[in-house]
């Protein structure tokens, strides 16, 4: 199989790759839709959609079927070219951004099916071709004429800026770490064992697994919700208070379009957690193989388990991306939205401070990892996470008069309490029947 | 070959349309289509960190912002002022004809016969770059990072009503 | 991508910097003549780029890399300074729509003597 795909031109090559790679994501969409209202129903105490088809899973087919039947509306005062170009920009990133994650092991006989493009420069690729996601929410809301959708474009522009920031950063900590900035390399990084300890050979080194992979991988992931505009971060489409931001205005197939870009980002987007963070197409974090050589009495099932876990690697890939998915969906069904200023401070004040010392606190590892060995540099981190804790406590102590900074959390009802109650009847009054 | 003409095209039609468009945010979006063009031509020449470096950075962050003030401040609407034509027009068009074709004329008297890529093909590799940058280059990339400081600190300054 | 010499790319370059410098002159919307001096940054930094792939190098220079890798670290300060020029100007477009409630670059004549 393999020989085969080499020996075809690149073209035919890079052809192929794109099938099994854009195949999938175009099939996962409509199920990804369903996933969501059925989950979110049962969240709610709901049931959610059950008619159409078993378990209501040709649900979305059927939205799909009359979206398309429905009449394609265009404002009369809209900017056209630019009206029409938006869709097209907000679908072209969700299936773009996946060329350069690893589906499938990148060694042995499956390695030259995955990624679509291997070049060294994958996560910056990534980290750059989400940032066109934001032309096409800025772009409808422009073109829309009117308000509401100006209002969603404009937060959206602002709040993807700031996010970006802090997302880059998080990250750059993981590309000094593996040492490279191609996605395999860092998957073959997440395979070795874990801590850098030949006693844990057993283990992979998933990057969540270590301090500062863990704290870039909450970081991570919070910038990457406010990334895709989902809750609690989808301010520029907040529905009860600018109706449906950008694309208000849009219809029909052009409807669809946002809906099913903002889908395939999500999954995508999962893709990348998991790469980054959670092993790549990796089933569990162990290496089998070598529990198969420590241990010989699981020796047969650890044989087993390797190859099932080489061969099904897409399976727990894509696995993993529904996992994403399902945080995604939780997180809407449970947190609340933030206020403009909350996501600001957030964005600003916290992650990306706490991003910049993540990321020194990296630089300390890696050079006492090479000037003492391993353990040196794990006591140089934690010793490193340690000051930078007493230094957070600090300023927290410094500006404990300024909102939520105080409390270490956000408080969603903040300034409520200052407001005063609305009194429908005059209190002073004595209203007599 | 082929290639490198489609995408220069683009580039050249994209870029006429900035001057060309009188609403900001068409010119906006063609300067956008631009640097993406562009960032393909710089992968041409092999230096791919530096095209991919060109989207995140004038694509996702520079373009980003200018759309955010030409929508905060709504320069975009119809209620835009029309360009006036006027003698600075011609004399802006004649003075891009003469620059055009004085550099023309040196470029095709010195440059035809340099057709053969003398660099490596990996110069442009993140670990060729990251070298040079963080060895011979430190101070400039030094002197460059507190340039930015400055500027984040001039912006803020100049943004806020009341500090 | 084969068949390419130097005087493509540095065609490109120069229109490019040409309708960008006529841009400059000819519009009157201070921010598309921001973006205008952006296309000429862009311009430029192509031809940095071309000549570094292109020119050759003295024998002298040869095994040193900092010798062909010259032309890429300009075109990274050129980001760097505009991405700065960038924040810098929008902020002064900002403080002066702010000030005079209009950007028309020909109204804008207070230093005038």
């Amino acid at each position: 199989m393999t020989d085969w795909l080499i020996q075809q031109s690149p073209a035919v090559q890079a052809t192929i790759r794109v099938l099994v790679f854009v195949l999938p994501v175009l099939i996962i969409v409509p199920g990804l839709i369903w996933w969501e209202r059925r989950l979110l129903s049962w969240m709610q105490d709901r049931i959610g959609p059950n008619r159409v088809g078993p378990f209501g899973l040709l649900q979305p087919i059927a939205d799909g079927v009359k979206l398309f039947f429905k009449e394609d509306i265009t404002p009369a005062a809209v900017d056209r070219l630019i009206y029409f170009v938006a869709p097209a920009v907000a679908l072209f990133p969700a299936f773009a951004i996946g060329a350069t994650l690893p589906w499938g092991p990148h060694y042995g006989p499956l390695m030259h099916w995955t990624p679509i493009a291997d070049v060294n420069i994958g996560i910056l690729y990534i980290l750059a071709i989400s940032s066109l996601g934001v032309y096409g929410v800025v772009l409808s809301g422009y073109a829309s004429n009117n308000k509401y959708s100006l209002l969603g474009g404009l937060r959206a522009s602002a709040q993807l800026i700031s996010y970006e920031l802090a997302m880059s950063v998080s990250l750059a900590g993981i590309v000094m770490a593996t040492g490279s900035l191609k996605l395999t390399d860092m998957v073959a990084e997440q395979m070795k064992p874990l801590w850098g300890w030949d006693a844990a050979a057993v283990f992979q080194n998933w990057f969540i697994f270590t301090p500062f992979g863990f704290i870039a991988a909450v970081i991570f992931l919070i910038c990457m919700v406010a990334e895709t505009n989902r809750a609690p971060f989808d301010l520029p489409e907040a529905e009860n208070e600018i109706i449906a931001g950008y694309h208000t205005e849009y219809s029909s197939m052009k409807f669809a379009v946002f809906f099913m870009g903002e889908y395939a980002t999500m999954f995508i987007f999962g893709g990348v957690f998991a790469t980054v963070f959670l092993g790549g197409w990796n089933m569990l974090p162990v290496n089998w193989d070598v529990l198969a050589a420590q241990v010989p009495a699981v020796a047969p099932l650890a044989r087993v388990m390797d190859g099932a876990n080489y061969w099904l690697a897409p399976l727990w890939f894509l696995g993993k991306c529904a996992g994403g998915i399902t945080f995604y969906i939780w997180l809407r069904a449970t947190l609340p939205r933030l206020r403009y200023d909350q996501l600001m401070s957030l964005g600003w004040k916290s992650l990306l401070p706490m991003a910049v010392a993540n990321f020194i606190v990296v630089a300390i590892w890696i050079m006492c990892t090479k000037l003492y060995g391993p353990a040196g540099g794990w006591i140089a981190m934690f010793v490193a996470l340690a000051i930078v804790y007493v230094l957070y406590l600090n300023v927290v102590s410094a500006t404990s008069k300024s909102g939520w900074y105080a409390q270490g959390r956000i408080r969603m009802t903040e300034g409520a309490e200052k407001r005063r109650p609305i009194a429908l009847v005059d209190p002073t009054k004595e209203v007599r029947p | 070959m082929t290639v490198f003409m489609v995408l220069s095209t683009i580039a050249i039609l994209a870029a006429l349309g900035v001057v060309l468009f009188s609403s900001p945010v068409r010119s906006a979006l063609c300067l956008v289509f631009n640097f993406f063009t562009l960032a393909f031509i710089y992968f041409g020449l092999k230096t791919e960190l530096l095209g991919i470096t060109q989207i995140v950075v004038y694509t996702g962050a520079i373009m980003v912002l200018f759309l955010f003030v030409i929508m905060l401040l709504n320069l975009g609407g119809p209620q835009t002022w029309k360009e006036r034509f006027e003698f600075r027009t011609v004399l802006g068009f004649g003075f891009g004809f003469a620059l055009a074709a004085v550099i023309a004329s040196q470029v095709f008297a010195n440059f035809q016969y340099f057709d053969k890529p003398q660099a490596p093909d990996s110069f442009g590799s993140p670990q060729a770059l990251g070298r040079v940058l963080f060895t011979h280059y430190v101070w400039p990339f030094e002197i460059a990072s507190i340039l930015l400081l400055i500027g984040i600190v001039g912006s803020i300054m100049l943004a806020k009503r009341k500090l | 991508m084969t068949g390419n010499n130097l005087a493509d790319y540095l065609t490109l370059g120069l229109i490019m910097f040409s309708i960008g410098a006529v841009g400059v002159i000819v519009r009157r919307n201070p921010i598309v003549i921001f973006m205008c001096i952006e296309l000429m940054l862009n311009a430029v930094n192509l031809t940095f780029l071309a000549f570094a792939r292109f020119t050759p190098t003295t024998a002298a220079l040869a095994d040193r890399a900092e010798s062909f890798m010259s032309g890429q670290m300009m075109v990274v300060f050129v980001m760097a300074v505009a991405a700065a020029e960038v924040a810098v100007g929008l902020g002064i477009i900002m403080a002066i729509y702010r000030l005079r409630n209009e950007i028309d670059i020909d109204e804008m004549n207070l230093l005038k003597g």
